[in-house]
């Protein structure tokens, strides 16, 4: 694949990727550290006749969002977490119906107002379940500044792929981060898109919601004389309300397995220095770069360290981490929240001797800090 | 001849969920009578409805339809329309989900002046969910929430969207279905944020506790309360106190419409015209 280099912020290149991967619309509310992300887009959407709205709310932002997608068209919303919080409704209804957007969360200090412009990992529990009911969330973790780019054309894909929501977080440290980086080109990422689903068959035989048991819905464009319903409520094939026991019950699974029984599709990890590890330490997002500087030092102290870092955050690729887990003894768990992810990996793992290294007060976590708490293991 | 409605209602959704008696039907009636007079194509109207008994409207009628979450519905109806802003798309709303969780979409849609129609179905109670207070419900009336009487001030939601700038305001009630579906007409016909009550029935959840236990006993007490616009422009402050004026409050025609500015930022990005300044705008504050 052809790239190109750029110098731009991770907040500059999300918007960026969207607006490659054909995205058409935006909404959104400013939320620090997120903001970048509509200032930029607000210059390149009407410039390619497509529509960037700050709306009168969070809520607003990603209720027009979803609005814009059931029309058809690729869209957008970034927020942090906060602004998640109040999206949590949306995001819920976006499950229920399959419509397909993404969320760029960039990450700062909470709960509640925080730490506004430090940086933290605070939202990834949150990314998993932010609304109430059950379904299967997609979540992807930028670990680099060209990764802000390539993450959110993934998440555009796999949005249109899967017919559902996809977060992509960024932390306040790789969004604010500035530097060079390599992204492919507007050319292989447009090349490279995997337009929606659609059913050109007779109006009378279109059954919206009447897929295989692993199948994300069909949803064609509005207004283009496929008339049919969208809602909330458990509904049926053509997506009208329903209680019936084991329509419901088949609608709920599904929302799960479409995602459970593909989960290849979306997995995503990078492991670095792994092949002869003796300690493996996990670590996502900014906190990924300091791991992978604590290991180079580690290495020249004869200390074999790897990194272990998920891109892919939900599902997790739980295969792979007890494949490792299986063979390393010692696993420390880096991360800038009190064990959100410690906790998936123990699971993953299923070992209660996994180590962690957190940190909650809006600073980075150092290199030095990792090497340190790895000579103590 | 008698209107044929089949074509435009979802019949194997049928009977409706609404009560015997419901004024939800006759504003649906009158609906689908106005899209028929206006020969719009179904496949090019949608829509959008939020959460109470008005919800459900989206469900019954043949359109793209859009049944979202509790008081969201301009906002989503604002995604749709700026995809699109060659079709139509019309909000049906209630007073508890237009006027309390919706407030403010409410508020903001009507700023913008999208060229949305808002349908609020003002039945001055949340009837669906039995008898909570909502923004409407008049002063001393019982609610479920307020057992020892409403001592909450009310919106009025014609005002409130006249001041928040949407450019066509009216109000009917579904007492006069023929008056409501020519406003009806005229809301969907006019360009820009048309804000439409209805004020109608719920003589299950409001009335029976309210001395209105029957639905003729409770539009008895909506006649009582309405006046046409012109009527009431000649009454005194004191005559007016507990009146709300129908028919078309406010009209204006020349008010920019959202869509219409959008498409000139997309010119000033793709180098067609200059940067847009105060001085494009006759109002600028």
């Amino acid at each position: 694949m052809a790239t190109r280099e750029v110098i731009s912020t991770g907040n500059e290149l999300a918007a960026l990727a969207a607006v490659d991967a054909g995205c058409m619309f935006f909404g959104g509310y400013p939320l620090t550290p997120s903001s970048e992300v509509m200032h930029v887009i607000s210059d390149l959407l009407p410039k390619k006749g497509g529509v960037a709205i700050q709306m009168e709310d969070e809520i607003g932002g990603i209720c027009a969002v979803i609005g814009a997608a059931m029309v058809g068209q690729r869209a957008l919303t970034a927020t942090s977490g906060p602004g998640m919080s109040l999206k949590a409704e949306q995001l819920g209804l976006a499950q229920m119906t399959e419509v397909p957007l993404v969320c760029v969360n960039v990450m700062r200090g909470g709960p509640s107002t925080g730490l506004p412009t430090r940086v933290s990992q605070g939202d990834i529990l949150q990314a998993k379940n932010p609304s109430h009911g059950d379904y299967k969330s997609i979540t992807l973790c930028a670990g680099s500044l060209a990764e802000c780019y390539t993450e959110v054309v993934r998440a555009f894909n796999l949005a249109d792929r899967f017919m559902q929501p996809v977060i992509v977080l960024l932390d306040e440290t790789i969004g604010h981060m500035h530097g060079k980086a390599d992204i492919p080109t507007a050319e292989d990422v447009e090349a490279g898109i995997v337009p929606r689903k659609r059913f050109d068959g007779p109006a009378e035989e279109y059954f919206p919601y009447g897929v295989g048991f692993d199948e994300p819905a069909v949803l064609n464009p509005m207004y283009e004389g496929y008339r049919y319903h969208f809602t909330g409520l458990h509904h049926d094939k053509n997506g009208f309300p329903t209680e019936e026991i084991e329509t419901c019950r088949k609608l709920i699974q599904r929302l799960e397995d479409k995602v459970a029984l593909h989960e290849d599709e979306v997995e995503s990890f990078e492991e670095f220095m792994m092949d002869d590890a003796e300690v493996m330490i996990v670590a996502y997002g900014s906190v990924s770069l300091a791991a992978k500087e604590s290991i180079r030092h580690l290495r020249k102290e004869g200390i074999k360290a790897g990194l272990f870092r998920p891109i892919t955050i939900w599902p997790s690729p739980a295969k792979k981490i007890k494949e490792h887990t299986d063979k390393i003894k010692k696993v420390l768990v880096v991360e800038l929240n009190i064990g959100q992810y410690h906790s998936e990996i123990q699971r993953a793992a299923a070992r209660l001797d996994i180590e962690g290294l957190f940190k909650v007060n809006g600073r980075p976590i150092s290199p030095h800090e990792i090497v340190s708490k790895v000579k103590e293991l | 001849m008698a209107f044929n409605y089949d074509k435009y209602l979802r019949l194997e959704k049928m009977p409706t969920l609404w009560c015997w008696g419901c004024g939800d039907g006759v504003i649906l009636k009158a609906f689908v009578r106005a899209i028929e007079k206006m020969g719009v194509s179904q496949d090019d109207v949608c829509v959008v409805s939020g959460i109470g008994c008005s919800g459900r409207f989206s469900s019954y009628v043949d359109f793209n339809t859009v049944h979202t979450t509790h008081g969201r519905t301009i906002a989503y109806a604002t995604g749709i329309k700026l995809a699109r802003p060659d079709k139509m798309v019309v909000c049906v709303a209630g007073d508890g989900d237009a006027l309390a969780i919706g407030g403010n979409h409410t508020i903001h849609g009507c700023r913008r002046n999208i060229d949305l129609t808002m349908i609020i179905i003002n039945n001055f109670i949340y009837g669906l969910t039995n008898s909570q207070t909502s923004p409407t419900t008049p002063k001393g009336m019982w609610t479920v929430s307020q057992k020892a009487g409403n001592i909450d001030p009310t919106f009025d939601t014609c005002k409130l969207a006249i001041a928040a700038g949407a450019s066509f305001v009216a109000r009917e009630s579904m007492l006069d279905p023929k008056k409501l579906e020519k406003s009806m007409i005229k809301a969907m016909q006019h360009k820009g944020f048309s804000m439409m009550e209805v004020l109608s029935n719920c003589h299950i959840n409001l009335g029976r506790k309210n001395k209105m236990v029957s639905a003729m006993e409770n539009l008895e007490w909506i006649d009582s309360i309405t006046t046409p616009k012109k009527k009431y422009d000649a009454m005194t402050p004191e005559e007016r106190l507990n009146l709300l004026p129908t028919g078309i409050l406010h009209e204006d025609t020349e008010a920019d419409e959202y869509c219409d500015m959008y498409a000139e930022i997309q010119k000033v990005h793709q180098g067609v015209r200059k940067v847009i300044t105060q001085d494009d705008f006759a109002k600028k504050i």
